[in-house]
C-alpha cells in the first residue's frame, strides 16, 4: 500500500522526469491490459503489419543466424533444433529452469548457453544485435500464443523472490514497481499511460530506443527511473523479476516482437 | 552493409497500382545530437532512395535528418509487365544498399 | 502565404523535455527551424506560384507518443494520368533543426499519389505537405501535431 497520497507519487516522478502533465485520470479498468491496448492506432498498425514492423529487420537477421555455423563445434542452431517452426511456443514458457545451473534462465541466456555449451562459441554480448536478432526470431514463432510459464516447483522460490523485488521500495525516489504498475496503472505519467507491466511483446522495438531491446533493458530503464542503481546484466534479480512478471501475465497473448513508444 | 525488407504482392493485374513497402536498417543519425562526450555525433543518414521498374525510374525520395531511424518507405506503382523492381538507398559515408524483387503481372 | 484551415482545439500539454532542460543548463541554444525558415523553404519550392489548400491529405497522429518515429502518410487527390498527375510531394516542418523533411518525385506510372514514411518531430509543431502537379499547380495541407514526452526515458538528465 502507498504510505502517502497518490499525488505524492506523481509529484515525485514528475519532478524527477521534469514533466508537467494534465491532471491524473483514474484507472477504472481492473482487467489485465497489454501495453498494446494503450497505444494509438498508428503504432498498433506498425506492430501488426510484418511488412511495416521495424523489429522484423532483426527477425530477418535472426533467420540468417539460425542456419549459420558458429564455434569450434561448427554447428548452427538449425543443426540441433531443425526448422525454426519447432520453436513455436518456446518463448512463451521462458524464463525456464536450467538444471545444469540450478537456477532459471531467460531466453537470451538460454541462447547463450547453447552458444557456449553446444556450439563451443563465445557468448553473445547482452543487447547485441545478434543476440536480440536470435531472440526475436525465436520469439516470433510464439506470436499469438498464450504466455505459459512452466509449472515447475523448482521455479517457485525464484518467482517468490521476483514478487518480493516487485514490491520492494528502491532508489532515491523510494518507489516499488508495484506503486506505478499496480497502484497507478492506467493513469498518466507525462504523455504516457502507465502500463500494467505485462511483458507481452519482448524483445520490443521501442521508439525511444530507435531499436530492439530486451525485457532486461526495460527493467534497467525502470530502475534508473526510480533513481536506483541498476543491477549488473548477469544479476539473478532480473530473471526473478522476469519470472514473476510472466507468471503474472500467464494466459495473455504473446505479441513478440512488439512495438512500444 | 545494410539489410532491407521489401514487400510487393506476389502477382498484380496489368494496369493496377500496387503498393511497395520497404524497410531498411539504418541509424539515421541527425548530426544534431551530442554524443556522450558532448560533441555532436556526425550526421549519418540515407539521402536518396530510388525505385526502378525494369530499368525505368518510377519513384524517388530525397530524405532529410527528419526521417526516423530504420526508414520505412511505402509508395505505389502501376503494374505494366512482369520483371523486377530494384530499390536503391544511398547516403552519407558512402552508404549503398540495393534490393531487387521480382514482380509477376497477369493479364 | 499558406491558406490555413480552422484548427481543432486540443488539450494543451505543458511539456518540458529533458533535452531542452539540458541545453538550457549548458547555455546552448539548439538549432531550430523557425516559421520564417519554414516559409523560406516552402518559397524555394513554390516560388511565386499560388499555394492552395486542398487535394492533399496529410495523415499524422494528432497526439504523438514518441517523436522519434511518427508514422506519416501523404496522399493527393489526382487521376495520375499522363496529362494530369502529381510530379512531386514535399513535406516541411516548423521546429526541427531543419525545415525540410522529404521530397518525393513521382509521375503517371505511380498510379496513386500516396507516400508513407516515418518522421522525427522534436517538439509539438506544424507539419506542411505540398503537392506539385503536372499543370504547375501547388496544393497543400498542414497538420498541428502534439508531441508528448515519453515518461521513462533511458538516460534522464
Amino acid at each position: 500500500m502507498i504510505g502517502w497520497p497518490p499525488f505524492g507519487l506523481a509529484a515525485r516522478i514528475l519532478c524527477a522526469c521534469c514533466v508537467l502533465v494534465a491532471p491524473l485520470a483514474v484507472a477504472q479498468d481492473t482487467a489485465r491490459r497489454s501495453g498494446y491496448q494503450d497505444m494509438g492506432r498508428s503504432l498498433q498498425a506498425m506492430q501488426d503489419d510484418d511488412m511495416a514492423n521495424p523489429a522484423m529487420l532483426w527477425v530477418q537477421e535472426g533467420a540468417a543466424l539460425w542456419t549459420r555455423r558458429a564455434g569450434s563445434a561448427d554447428k548452427s542452431c538449425a543443426d540441433c533444433h531443425g526448422d525454426v517452426g519447432g520453436m513455436a511456443g518456446v518463448a512463451a514458457r521462458y524464463p525456464a529452469f536450467a538444471a545444469g545451473l540450478g537456477r532459471p534462465v531467460d531466453l537470451e541466456q538460454r541462447i547463450n548457453l547453447c552458444r557456449t555449451d553446444k556450439q563451443k562459441a563465445d557468448a553473445l554480448a547482452d543487447e547485441s544485435r545478434e543476440l536480440l536478432a536470435l531472440a526475436a526470431y525465436v520469439a516470433r514463432q510464439s506470436r499469438g500464443r498464450p504466455i505459459a510459464p512452466p509449472d515447475d516447483a523448482r521455479l517457485q522460490p525464484f518467482i517468490a523472490a521476483g514478487d518480493a523485488l516487485y514490491r520492494r521500495r528502491q532508489g532515491q525516489l523510494n518507489l516499488s514497481c508495484a506503486q506505478c504498475h499496480d497502484d497507478n496503472a492506467g493513469r498518466k505519467l507525462g504523455g504516457a499511460t502507465i502500463p500494467q507491466a505485462h511483458p507481452t511483446g519482448y524483445p520490443i522495438y521501442r521508439l525511444e530506443w530507435q531499436g530492439l531491446g530486451s525485457l532486461k533493458r526495460r527493467l534497467r530503464n525502470c530502475l534508473v527511473g526510480m533513481r536506483a542503481e541498476a543491477y549488473g546484466y548477469d544479476a539473478p534479480e532480473y530473471v526473478a523479476l522476469e519470472l514473476f512478471l510472466l507468471s503474472r501475465a500467464r494466459g495473455m497473448t504473446l505479441e513478440s516482437p512488439a512495438v512500444r513508444p | 552493409m545494410g539489410h532491407a525488407l521489401v514487400n510487393v504482392p506476389a502477382s498484380v493485374k496489368r494496369g493496377d497500382a500496387f503498393e511497395i513497402k520497404a524497410l531498411i536498417a539504418h541509424p539515421m543519425e541527425t548530426g544534431f545530437r551530442p554524443g556522450p562526450n558532448g560533441v555532436l555525433l556526425p550526421r549519418n543518414i540515407i539521402q536518396r532512395f530510388t525505385c526502378t521498374y525494369n530499368g525505368v525510374e518510377v519513384f524517388s525520395l530525397t530524405l532529410s535528418p527528419a526521417i526516423a531511424a530504420n526508414p520505412y518507405i511505402a509508395f505505389f506503382t502501376v503494374a505494366t509487365e512482369s520483371g523486377s523492381l530494384t530499390l536503391r538507398w544511398t547516403g552519407d559515408k558512402d552508404f549503398m544498399a540495393e534490393e531487387t524483387v521480382p514482380i509477376t503481372v497477369t493479364a | 502565404m499558406i491558406d490555413t484551415s480552422p484548427e481543432t482545439t486540443r488539450r494543451a500539454f505543458l511539456v518540458c523535455s529533458t533535452g531542452s532542460a539540458a541545453a538550457l543548463a549548458l547555455g546552448v541554444a539548439p538549432a531550430q527551424a523557425t516559421p520564417e525558415s519554414l516559409d523560406a523553404a516552402i518559397k524555394a519550392v513554390v516560388g511565386t506560384a499560388r499555394l492552395r489548400a486542398g487535394k492533399v491529405t496529410l495523415d499524422l497522429p494528432p497526439l504523438v507518443e514518441n517523436g522519434n518515429t511518427v508514422p506519416m502518410t501523404v496522399s493527393v487527390d489526382s487521376p495520375m494520368t499522363e496529362s494530369d498527375h502529381v510530379t512531386a510531394i514535399h513535406v516541411f516542418n516548423e521546429k526541427n533543426p531543419q525545415p525540410h523533411v522529404m521530397s518525393a518525385t513521382l509521375g503517371p506510372r505511380a498510379g496513386k499519389a500516396k507516400v508513407s514514411v516515418r518522421i522525427k518531430l522534436n517538439d509539438s509543431q506544424k507539419v506542411v505537405a505540398i503537392a506539385q502537379t503536372s499543370a504547375g499547380e501547388f496544393w497543400t495541407a498542414s497538420a498541428d501535431v502534439i508531441v508528448t514526452l515519453a515518461a521513462c526515458v533511458e538516460d534522464p538528465t
